[in-house]
């Protein structure tokens, strides 16, 4: 079984529908959704239909017991995350920087502090008209993103292994952070999704640098080539003088903007232009992965 | 007064970034501005200016060290750290240091202190001028984990001295968006009209109503044809602050790295409506 993950320096330049539409192309795919902060492939595969959901428990957080404690101060000179604040005649925990340490806990000469279990989102594994999907939310303001990934990922591998199919296809956390890391790592093939902007360029750059450390293959996609045909060939440019496979390009497309707006992949699209060179890149990465 | 106003996206790529830098460049005319890009993990801001940086500095975590010497493989330390960031094996101890978080539990568990810490950088703050406002960014370190601590060593530039600071904040609404919401005065969620946008949309605004900041909505890449967005707006009472239609020119001055309110009056005038409506939220 193989893995590909779908990743982009960046959110928003067009990962997500390459994913779905990758999903349609490929025989008999698991498809994972590791962008927890922002999961939308669910948006474009359904309907999908829940078979089964899962709590997922992420860090800890620490509690003060008020009957226990003087009001001595110690354990917010020492928390080194700034999560302890002095509000109101007490001493209490900010939930959202508190990292779950135990610092607190082992300092406190009164034992009022303790860690208690925090649950930190969902994960799901569902049916959609393409097979299994398995996705997760994080709930708002946690920090253990790449926590969950690393579950969706576990659970996307032991559903392809007893379904026996040939590839998980990954949509990937953006950025070049923990849940980044954790979608790509150990996968066959990673395709960096970019587009022809200067920021885009400056992010394709650090994706790259991220994925060389990491030891994982890739190739490149410029989606909206056209957009600013210049920068797009500087893109080009850089990747051959670096010796990194450009996978293709796909044009800038107004059925794209249709589609997503009827919460279908393009693929679907059988006379849109960018279809068309999806298939291409597919052909491609099929015969990058499988030889054929 | 000085107003701090954080500018927020469910997702990357809906407008963050030319909100943040146009929304500057328009409040620069009267006011005394600071932008902050915390976006560390990718910051683009600067991309958009002449940027004169005059500070730069390093910004460090602490991490265990073991002496080899004193160690007496007791296992305490690895049996105490929440995040499996120390190791002992029989000949002697190993830190992973992109797991450990530098919360200082292994040295002080230890029990014959056979732990030093010693710095090491995360990422670095840059901080400087352009012809407009002050500026600064963080930017983190390839393989951390985390941005948060930048975020919040770049959040203590801002000062009093500003009428206004603008922080861009990463994608998302995990930890690092946490940190930069906290102690703001307002945050603009920028969204755009697709499904997508709507899914992220609803998750940011269930963040800044948990945080109770006070918060309106600004629609990039507007199409009047994804009504549901403006139809949830309207059920859920949340401020409309601007919309930006979906326009080919603006995407390719994007993409050179143009100002969009520099290239148009309207847009220009757009975005000094967008403060209005701002301040009116506020009052
Ligand atoms: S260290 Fe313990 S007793 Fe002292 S303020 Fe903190 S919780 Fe209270
Ligand atoms: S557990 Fe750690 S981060 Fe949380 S409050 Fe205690 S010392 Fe601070
Ligand atoms: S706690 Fe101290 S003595 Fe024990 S294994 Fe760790 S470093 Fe060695
Ligand atoms: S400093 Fe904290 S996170 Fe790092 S190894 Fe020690 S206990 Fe673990």
């Amino acid at each position: 079984m193989k893995q590909i993950a779908i990743i982009s320096g960046k959110g928003g330049t067009g990962k997500t529908t390459l994913s779905a539409s990758l999903s349609y192309l490929f025989q008999n795919p698991v498809m994972s959704d590791c962008d927890v902060d922002a999961s939308n492939l669910h948006l474009l595969l359904s309907p999908v239909e829940l078979k089964q959901n899962y709590e997922y428990y992420g860090g800890k957080k620490a509690e003060i017991d008020y009957e226990k404690c003087t009001n001595c101060g110690i354990c917010k000179d020492k928390c080194r995350f700034e999560a302890i604040d002095f509000q109101q005649d007490k001493y209490v925990i900010n939930e959202y920087a508190c990292e779950g340490c135990k610092l607190c806990v082992l300092t406190c000469p009164e034992k009022a502090i303790k860690l208690v279990e925090n649950l930190a989102g969902y994960y799901y594994e569902s049916k959609s008209p393409k097979g299994v999907l398995v996705h997760g939310d994080l709930n708002p303001g946690e920090e253990t993103s790449g926590g969950l990934v690393a579950e969706i990922r576990k659970k996307s591998f032991s559903v392809g292994e007893n379904l026996k199919k040939d590839v998980i296809i990954i949509d990937g956390a953006p950025g070049i952070g923990c849940p980044a890391t954790s979608s790509v790592a150990g996968v066959n093939y990673a395709i960096i999704v970019t587009e022809p902007t200067l920021s885009g360029f400056h992010d394709l750059q650090r994706a790259v640098e991220t994925l060389k450390k990491m030891r994982v293959k890739f190739g490149v996609v410029i989606n909206k080539f056209d957009l600013n045909e210049s920068v797009s060939s500087s893109l080009e440019e850089w990747c051959f003088s670096e010796n990194i496979d450009l996978l293709g390009k796909i044009p800038f497309d107004e059925m794209v903007n249709l589609a997503t707006r009827e919460a279908k992949p393009i693929i679907l699209y059988e006379d849109s232009i960018s279809s068309k060179y999806i298939k291409s890149i597919y052909q491609k990465i099929s015969q990058i992965l499988f030889n054929k | 007064m000085s107003l701090k106003i954080a500018i927020l996206s469910g997702k990357g790529g809906t407008g963050k970034t030319t909100v943040s830098t146009n929304l500057a460049k328009v409040l620069s005319k009267n006011m005394k501005v600071l932008l902050l890009d915390a976006d560390v993990e990718e910051p683009n801001d600067h991309l958009f200016y002449n940027v004169t940086f005059e500070e730069e500095k390093s910004v460090d975590v602490l991490i265990p060290k073991v002496n080899k010497e004193t160690c007496i493989l007791c296992g305490l330390c690895a049996r105490e750290c929440q995040f499996g960031a120390i190791n002992v094996f029989e000949k002697g101890v190993l830190v992973f240091q992109n797991l450990c978080h530098g919360c200082g539990v292994c040295s002080k568990i230890c029990p014959v202190r056979a732990i030093d810490e010693e710095p090491k950088s995360l990422g670095k703050l840059k901080f400087g001028k352009t012809d407009f406002f002050d500026f600064g960014m963080g930017l983190l370190n390839i393989g951390e984990p985390s941005g948060v601590r930048i975020i919040r060593e770049l959040k203590k530039y801002i000062s009093d001295d500003y009428d206004v600071t603008i922080i861009d904040a990463p994608p998302g609404t995990s930890c690092p968006v946490v940190e930069v919401l906290q102690k703001v005065d307002f945050a603009v969620l920028v969204t755009e009209s697709s499904p997508f946008g709507l899914h992220d949309l609803k998750l940011a605004v269930s963040l800044v109503k948990e945080m109770e900041i006070p918060y309106g909505v600004v629609i990039n890449r507007y199409d009047p044809a994804f009504a549901e967005l403006t139809e949830y707006l309207g059920e859920e009472k949340i401020p409309l602050l601007m919309k930006i239609d979906f326009d080919k020119e603006i995407a390719k001055w994007y993409s050179e790295g143009k100002l969009i309110v520099d290239q148009s009056e309207e847009l220009h005038r757009n975005f000094e409506l967008l403060y209005e409506n701002i301040t009116e939220v506020l009052v």
